[in-house]
């Protein structure tokens, strides 16, 4: 059984169908791509999705349960985390912060969920320890990303590849079992691109399925393991890298229609 | 003169901790209230019916009218989950007009215009605070300024506090964080009411009456001029906005001035302050600290590991 899978997910804005009846499986521990022409609909799935947006009709499963009906800081704590297409850092935050707020809801220390309020005007250890927690892990994810000696900068300040590194660590930090990317490649430079693609291998080594939007192809067919193909909002093609390379569909929605 | 100074202080310590409440709203949450007044209002009202026909001791009167205020905050705090930006201000703002409304017309709680008189002071064991006694409620209101401080800095100074700059910085990105952006944001008016509660109870009991016209609009922006002032987002800072605010304030008084400098230009020199500090130094005299972690957890943590 799939991962995560959709049952004709659909998403109307007034009269235009921005995602259309669409079914995706995404199985455990692979790299999947999600690619199609400016305006398929693709980041409109990812947010219907991971709950920053509602879809029309249909429904979405993830480890066998309804997660359609969550908002979004539920269907985060379920495991599902996510970058965004135009970077959204906490940017008057440090970088080490902006890390530390994936942590956020991971660090409910035992002793403190059960007397908050007792823990609040009393208990400094137990907070300490939350933070301490709190700071391990972060600390972790820097590392990961080699970040680490640009913690205490502000997110503003970092050059762009870093932003979407920290992006990433960001996400990771909720410790999610799937990964949603959108647009990781958006502006890297060719050698930033060939990293991230490292990057990308080594976070699924990790254990984290991936799910990405992209439109470098390059990044595409030589990291994922499946991609499907959105135009207009419907689903057109699906498959192995060299399987949607010949999809006559796919060739069309890219290059328009030969006349026979 | 000292007594003029002492009452200054006075005013400072209540302003300050109405400050420190809105501080969490609007420097940490980066929710633009204008209703600060109307908490307090609401507060020094509570405390004041409590205390004349209901002969509530001062403190209980204290903690109930918080939590009355506090309440209010909650009550406030809905409409900011869909409100946002220009939007929440203007319905800060007529929460605040209702409030004040309220208060002069539902005479027979309020007493209307006339506001209500005869409030009596605290009694800690057995020492009455009278009004008389300036250097008393000064340590008394200062000591209340201390742990609203403390309890504040607990609060930001932890993941919570982290969370409410994150909805501050980017909501949509926080609540994809995991981060119940709804809890926090009701949570930030509701505990940012209460101070104000607090202050409000204070107030009353010192000025031993309250009286309607003193909680206006131009209240809320004296509150919110000593957070921008300071610097959104740091507790010192807001206390230090309080003390040049009331300072700068009170000066045509305290130079004996005042029959040239009309108090009404008081009005004109916080939008002034204002619209210069926005333009120069958006961050406050002080600004926004940079916290170093490491340094606080090696402070805080070592120690308990041993």
């Amino acid at each position: 059984m799939p991962l995560l899978y959709t049952q004709s997910l659909r998403r109307e804005f007034g009269g235009v169908v921005a995602v259309s009846d669409v079914d995706i499986e995404i199985f455990k521990n692979s790299i999947t791509g999600l690619i199609g022409p400016n305006g398929a609909g693709k980041t409109t799935l990812f947010n219907t999705i991971t709950g920053l947006d509602y879809p029309t009709s249909g429904f979405v499963f993830f480890k066998g349960e309804d997660i359609t009906p969550l908002p979004a800081y539920k269907i985060t704590r379920s495991g599902i985390a996510r970058t965004f297409q135009n970077i959204r850092l906490f940017k008057e935050m440090t970088v080490f912060e902006n890390v530390m707020i994936g942590r956020h809801f991971r660090a409910n220390h035992p002793h403190i969920v059960k007397n908050r309020l007792i823990n609040f005007i009393l208990g400094r250890i137990f907070v300490k320890q939350e933070e301490y927690d709190i700071y391990e892990s972060s600390i972790k994810w820097l590392d990961f990303f080699g970040l680490l000696d640009f913690r205490d900068e502000y997110a503003k300040n970092l050059p762009y590849g870093k932003q979407r590194e920290l992006e990433i660590a960001r996400a990771l930090a909720t410790e999610p079992e799937v990964l949603f990317l959108d647009e990781p490649a958006a502006g890297m430079n060719p050698q930033e691109t060939d990293e991230l693609m490292v990057t990308i291998k080594r976070i699924r080594d990790l254990g984290i399925t991936v799910v990405l939007i992209e439109h470098d192809m390059k990044l595409v067919m030589n990291i994922c393991d499946k991609i499907i193909v959105l135009n207009y909002g419907r689903k057109i093609a699906e498959g192995t890298p060299a399987q949607v390379q010949n999809n006559k569909e796919v060739i069309e929605a890219y290059l328009g229609k030969t006349d026979e | 003169m000292l007594n003029f100074i002492l009452l200054i202080f006075i005013y400072i310590g209540i302003y300050a901790i109405s400050a420190l409440g809105l501080n969490l709203i609007v420097g940490y949450t980066g929710l633009l209230s204008l209703c600060q007044a109307a908490f307090l209002g609401i507060g020094a009202y509570s405390a004041a019916v409590l205390m004349t026909a209901f002969h509530f001791g001062f403190w209980e009167a204290m903690l109930i009218s918080g939590i009355i205020t506090a309440l209010c905050g909650m009550l406030i705090g809905i409409p900011t989950l869909r409100l946002k930006g220009d939007y929440l201000a203007i319905a800060t703002l007529g929460f605040g007009e209702i409030v004040r409304n309220i208060i002069v017309n539902w005479d027979s709680v309020t007493k209307g215009p006339m506001g209500i008189n005869g409030i009596p002071g605290p009694n800690l064991f057995g020492f009455m605070f009278s009004s008389m006694d300036k250097i008393s409620w000064v340590i008394l209101i200062w000591v209340i300024v201390g742990i609203s401080y403390y309890f504040v800095r607990r609060i930001v100074r932890s993941r919570v506090g982290r969370a409410l700059e994150a909805i501050r910085e980017d909501e949509i990105a926080a609540s994809a964080m995991g981060i119940n952006t709804a809890k926090y944001k009701i949570g930030a008016f509701t505990t940012g009411a209460f101070l104000a509660g607090i202050a409000g109870s204070l107030f009353a009991s010192y000025n031993q009456s309250v009286a309607p016209l003193t909680f206006d609009f131009m209240m809320s922006i004296m509150i919110l001029c000593m957070v921008v002032l300071g610097g959104l987002g740091n507790n010192y800072a807001t206390v230090a906005g309080a003390i040049i605010i009331v300072i700068t304030s009170e000066i045509p008084r305290l130079f004996g001035i005042s029959h040239i400098i009309p108090p009404q230009l008081n009005q004109v020199i916080f939008g002034l302050i204002l619209v210069l500090m926005m333009i120069y130094r958006p961050q406050g005299i002080i600004g926004r600290v940079k916290l170093n972690y490491a340094k606080i957890l090696k402070k805080e943590i070592l120690h308990l590991e041993k």
